[in-house]
């Protein structure tokens, strides 16, 4: 019995391992694809243009109230600790540095994946299951590089630049709390902020991480997407794990690009 | 070359069958004669197709489909008509035999002889496939601006000459989610036709329709392909609708192809799977019960 009971459980292990490293051979194939149909998108910039519409503009007003709120929150925070030393002139360092470095690539992205990842998915999964991008193919078009690649695209471009609104939004939120609200000096506020953040260490590390993101993320999502079984309950199970999935992988990627970014900072 | 093939094989019908050429009034004998010497566009021999070898989906297939016919493939559901659509398609690839299409091979084919044929191929899908995002207008554009370098202005003409074709040239500014069923197929069938392809193949054209849209879209397949001088391949479980307007019929069931022959032939068929589903019987060859176990068993009445 126990013996039976074990190989049943051995068996799945095993299935589960061919069949996870079959999905990822599968999604580096798509990956690979995209980029290789990528000549069209960029040949017809406006199947790009549109889609940064649907992904990016889109996506603006949830990554600015959050970026607002979420420099605010940073504030009214590190006023408490800072003004425990005596420091809360640095105010303005801690807000932009935690933004820039980490908050905003990070939260932006997470806003990203639930907003425009999600969307994504529902949308070329539904295609696929109402046959669109069957007809596509029949009729000679390929919907990687018609429907895919463009999305794609608009995801790497729109994320950085969300990410880079987001933290501004948030700096703007910091400011409306520190100096507006509680009254730390803005001189210092501002000129302390100008001193310590470093354009290569900082911004330009956080514009690489924001795109690494939007690589992730656009990447999860349209494959969620073109492999979704094409039914209600397919979609459905393909958003959800297009969410979780992108979620994931952002923190992990996070870490692994902090550690080599910021190891001897 | 084409058209004047088309209107050779419509001329060598006007001979044997008289006034309009119109199948349904020629001597099912003359119509198998014209059929077996007609140039096929189609030709399909010996193919077999499996996901899993244990259970194959189509069994030693032959077929021809005529230039300028229109060919209905018929059978139960699952019954391997969908599949055998594909394959023409080029979507599938046969595991034994071949299809070949104006003389190509398809599984051949590599990735840009494959586009090459289909720009000469349209397909309606069973409900359409519209492309949700764009308007009536622009779904009937969609491959002339993807193939052709085309104006504007002369595919503004194109596309409102294919809806009026259809009857929808009012209604080109409509969503496809604006439009009711049967308007959907009208659409996509305006689409197919996009190119004036040489083979137009239909994947349940009637499915869902009310008696009107059925009627107007089998009107519509058979005209449109008279008029365009194709090739028509509808792959339907309708009976009544596509033996109005098909020149041959072929039956399939469980992947193999049980009876073939004109409408006349068929409804005449002494076949017993032909003739139940013909004629709709709820019993016969195809059972109405799915296999089960004993009736009172599951019941438990013996106890």
């Amino acid at each position: 019995m126990f013996n039976r009971s074990a190989i049943v459980n051995v068996r799945s292990i095993g299935h589960h391992t061919v069949n996870g490293l079959w999905r990822l051979g599968y999604a580096s194939r798509f990956f690979g694809l995209i980029l290789l149909q990528s000549g069209t998108s960029f040949r017809r910039l406006r199947l790009i243009i549109r889609e940064l519409y649907f992904t990016g503009v889109l996506s603006l007003i949830i990554v600015l109230v959050s970026g607002l709120f979420v420099g605010m929150v940073l504030g009214l925070q590190g006023y408490q600790t800072l003004q425990t030393y005596g420091s809360e002139s640095a105010l303005g360092v801690l807000v932009a540095l935690s933004l820039v470095r980490e908050l905003g690539p990070v939260v932006s992205a997470l806003l990203f994946a639930s907003r425009a990842g999600s969307a994504m998915t529902a949308e070329i999964g539904l295609m696929k299951a109402t046959e669109q991008l069957s007809a596509m193919e029949m009729m000679a078009v390929d919907p990687i590089a018609r429907v895919v690649a463009p999305r794609f695209w608009a995801g790497v471009i729109s994320m950085p630049l969300l990410a880079a609104m987001f933290s501004a939004m948030g700096v703007f939120g910091g400011y409306l709390v520190g100096v507006v609200l509680i009254g730390v000096d803005e001189g210092s506020f501002w000129s302390q902020m100008q001193n310590a953040v470093d354009f290569r260490e900082d911004i330009v590390n956080g514009v690489i991480k924001s795109f690494v993101f939007g690589v992730a993320v656009t990447w999860i999502a349209l494959f969620e997407g073109y492999d979704a079984p094409p039914t209600a309950e397919g979609v459905s199970g393909a958003t959800t794990r297009t969410v979780v999935t992108s979620s994931l992988a952002i923190l992990g990627l996070d870490f692994v690009l902090t550690a080599f970014m910021f190891r001897g900072v | 070359m084409q058209l004047r093939k088309s209107a050779r094989n419509r001329t060598n019908m006007q001979a044997f069958c008289g006034t309009d050429g119109s199948p349904l009034q020629c001597s099912p004998v003359l119509i198998a004669d014209i059929m077996a010497h007609s140039d096929s566009l189609v030709e399909i021999s010996g193919v077999n197709f499996w996901y899993d070898k244990r259970r194959p989906i189509l069994s030693g297939i032959d077929m021809a489909i005529p230039r300028g016919k229109v060919v209905s493939i018929m059978g139960i559901s699952g019954s391997g008509k969908t599949t055998l659509l594909r394959l023409i398609g080029g979507a599938l690839k046969p595991r034994q035999g071949q299809v070949k299409v104006a003389g190509k091979v398809m599984h051949e084919l590599d990735r840009e002889g494959l586009y090459q044929m289909r720009r000469r191929m349209g397909m309606l899908f069973q409900f359409g496939a519209l492309f949700t995002d764009l308007s009536v207008f622009d779904n009937v554009a969609f491959q002339m601006r993807e193939h052709t370098d085309l104006p504007e202005t002369m595919i503004r003409d194109m596309v409102l000459m294919k809806l009026h074709a259809v009857g929808l040239r009012g209604a080109h500014r409509l969503l496809p989610s604006e439009l009711s069923g049967g308007m959907a197929r009208r659409v996509a069938l305006a689409r197919a036709i996009a190119l004036d392809p040489m083979l137009i193949m239909y994947d349940e054209p009637f499915a869902g329709l009310d008696p009107i849209s059925l009627g107007v879209i089998g009107n519509l397949i058979r005209r449109l392909n008279d008029a365009l001088g194709a090739t028509s391949i509808v792959v339907t479980h309708d009976v009544q609708e596509s033996l109005k307007m098909v020149d041959y019929v072929y039956y399939l069931s469980d992947g193999v192809i049980v009876a073939k022959g004109t409408p006349k032939e068929m409804q005449a068929s002494a076949e017993p799977l032909v003739h139940q589903f013909v004629y709709g019987e709820p019993d016969g060859p195809v059972p109405f019960q799915y296999p089960s176990a004993d009736y009172r068993e599951d019941l438990k009445l013996d106890a």
